[in-house]
């Protein structure tokens, strides 16, 4: 019984050291509240899931600057800095289509 | 028991310690030595409660999560004022909670009815007993019954809050629909903090709509405890371009409601006395009922909490997320309340697992309809900054002046957005 514990225990410690979304780097979890995770969800908004990388930084970074037209975005993409916005964008790139 | 307890305890002493030892050889001890992933109940099957439930489940399968609703349907309040205005079905509004139960998250159809912050525990209305290494609150709002003379259960049932959505948005609908051309509807606006910010003036500006279509004699008075409000300059334009027949009045104006008469529908203010055919009181709102059986509100009636973790701060290991919790500069809003689930999901499986919390950020977005083809937002994004949430760069409304277009697209935006969202925490 004790024995079981103590290997759940290391189990469980090893398990958290892995990457997973509990790894999500500050901001990617808000945005599914409009682009959606799963697919056949009826939005204009486009999934970010397995999307390039660089694509979804251009985007923040022309939202950004006003280069590329938007309803909310323009106003999201200023409350990200650089390093967030390439850190979100890699953990899109890395989800599953 | 007696002896179960002491065998345990003589467990305890001479194996843990030599095993825990040699475990802390290999790595560094979680907060839970025991093994397990850890408990957590959340009490609260709405955009919050529901959102953070299914969330622990995909971070890490092995938490025991319990969510406690005492309703098998959710009523969705963005939206609903649609359904006031007979845009839409109350049906389209509903959720169940399959998906969240396929998910992995267990269900506790009850209400809470004692929280014990020292043991650890919840107790429901049914009997049960459910202990938590974690608890998180997202009990949404009550109504403040003594909050304004007049308006009290009773009253409810002739003037309608309609402020958490089902048969108060069915009756004030009704109100709406038998009312004669020519009617006078009078919608009290409360102070500050309450759910929603838009929503009264959301709600303003589509029975407005439904009078010039349907009863263009009729008239909306919109009474408010406050001078300035979210949005104001572009409901504000609205209305002078789309309803003449709606009149704003301030706080400074006289416009705050000191007292309602039910009998008569009579709506009182400081200055004058309103007859209405149709009265929508917005009353003063507080965090739910479970924050005061967890001691978690403060005086303000809403609940602190840590701007890092949502943690409370007068409670250990209780959480509070969503229109209950007071989250310096992010708003009471459903998309508020989903982004804060996600966030406080991974502190909690953070925190239980013996890990720190990383510093959060999150976004809202708040879509208002101001006609069926009209729609403005409010968007930002949230840092936490000397332990209060407080906007990061950017953020703001709608441009004031952009043509129908940008209009029509973000009332499209705000449909694409409730599916998804409803999708994400129901479907």
């Amino acid at each position: 019984m004790i024995r079981l514990h103590v290997f759940a225990a290391i189990a469980a410690l090893t398990a958290s050291g892995m990457a997973t979304a509990a790894d999500a780097p500050p901001g990617a979890s808000s945005c599914s509240g409009c682009h959606p995770v799963t697919a056949g969800v009826a939005t204009p908004v486009p999934r970010l899931n397995g999307r390039d990388a660089a694509q979804i930084t251009t985007a923040m970074t022309e939202f950004r600057t006003g280069k590329r037209p938007a309803t909310v975005m323009d106003r999201i993409a200023k409350g990200f800095t650089d390093d967030e916005t390439k850190a979100i964008a890699a953990f899109f790139a890395a989800q599953k289509e | 028991m007696t002896q179960t307890r002491r065998m345990a305890r003589r467990l305890t002493r001479r194996d843990v310690m030599k095993s825990a030892a040699a475990a802390a050889a290999l790595l560094p001890m979680p907060a839970l030595a025991q093994g397990a992933a850890g408990r957590v109940v959340v009490i609260g099957g709405g955009f919050a409660g529901a959102s953070c439930a299914r969330a622990l489940k995909a971070l890490d399968a092995r938490i025991n999560v319990t969510l406690v609703e005492a309703s098998r349907t959710f009523t969705a309040c963005p939206f609903s004022n649609l359904v006031i205005t007979g845009m839409r079905e109350l049906d389209a509004q509903q959720f169940g909670y399959d998906k969240v139960a396929a998910a992995g998250v267990t269900m506790a159809f009850s209400a809470a009815s004692a929280v014990d912050p020292q043991a650890k525990s919840v107790t429901l209305a049914d009997g049960n007993r459910l202990a938590y290494d974690r608890l998180v609150l997202a009990p949404g709002i009550d109504i403040r019954w003594d909050g304004l003379p007049g308006y009290d259960e009773a009253a409810a049932n002739v003037m309608p809050h309609a402020w958490k959505a089902g048969e108060q948005t069915l009756l004030l609908r009704r109100q709406l629909e038998s009312m004669e051309d020519g009617g006078l509807v009078v919608i009290s606006a409360p102070a500050n903090p309450f759910r929603c910010p838009p929503g009264p003036y959301e709600r303003a500006s589509l029975i407005a709509y439904y009078l010039k279509t349907k009863k263009p004699k009729s008239k909306l008075i919109l009474l408010d405890a406050k001078d300035a409000f979210s949005k104001q300059r572009l409901f504000q334009n609205a209305w002078k371009e789309l309803y003449p027949n709606l009149e704003w009045v301030s706080l400074s104006s006289g416009g705050k409601v000191t007292s309602v008469e039910p009998a008569s529908k009579t709506v009182v203010t400081d200055f004058s006395r309103h007859q209405a055919a149709v009265a929508n009181i917005i009353p003063p709102q507080k965090a739910a009922r479970v924050a005061d059986l967890s001691q978690v509100a403060d005086r303000s009636g809403w609940c602190p909490v840590d701007a890092m973790t949502f943690e409370s701060k007068q409670q250990p290991n209780i959480h509070v997320i969503g229109d209950a919790a007071i989250m310096g500069a992010m708003p009471k809003s459903a998309f508020s309340a989903n982004a804060q689930a996600k966030v406080c999901a991974a502190a909690v499986a953070k925190l239980l697992a013996g890990e720190k919390p990383v510093e959060p950020r999150l976004i809202n977005t708040c879509y208002s309809v101001v006609a069926p083809d009209y729609g403005i937002t409010v968007a930002g994004a949230y840092r936490p900054k000397d332990g209060v949430l407080v906007d990061a760069e950017g953020g703001g409304v709608s441009p004031i002046d952009a043509p129908a277009s940008t209009r029509a697209a973000e009332a499209r935006y705000a449909d694409g957005w409730f599916n998804t969202i409803t999708t994400e925490v129901f479907g």
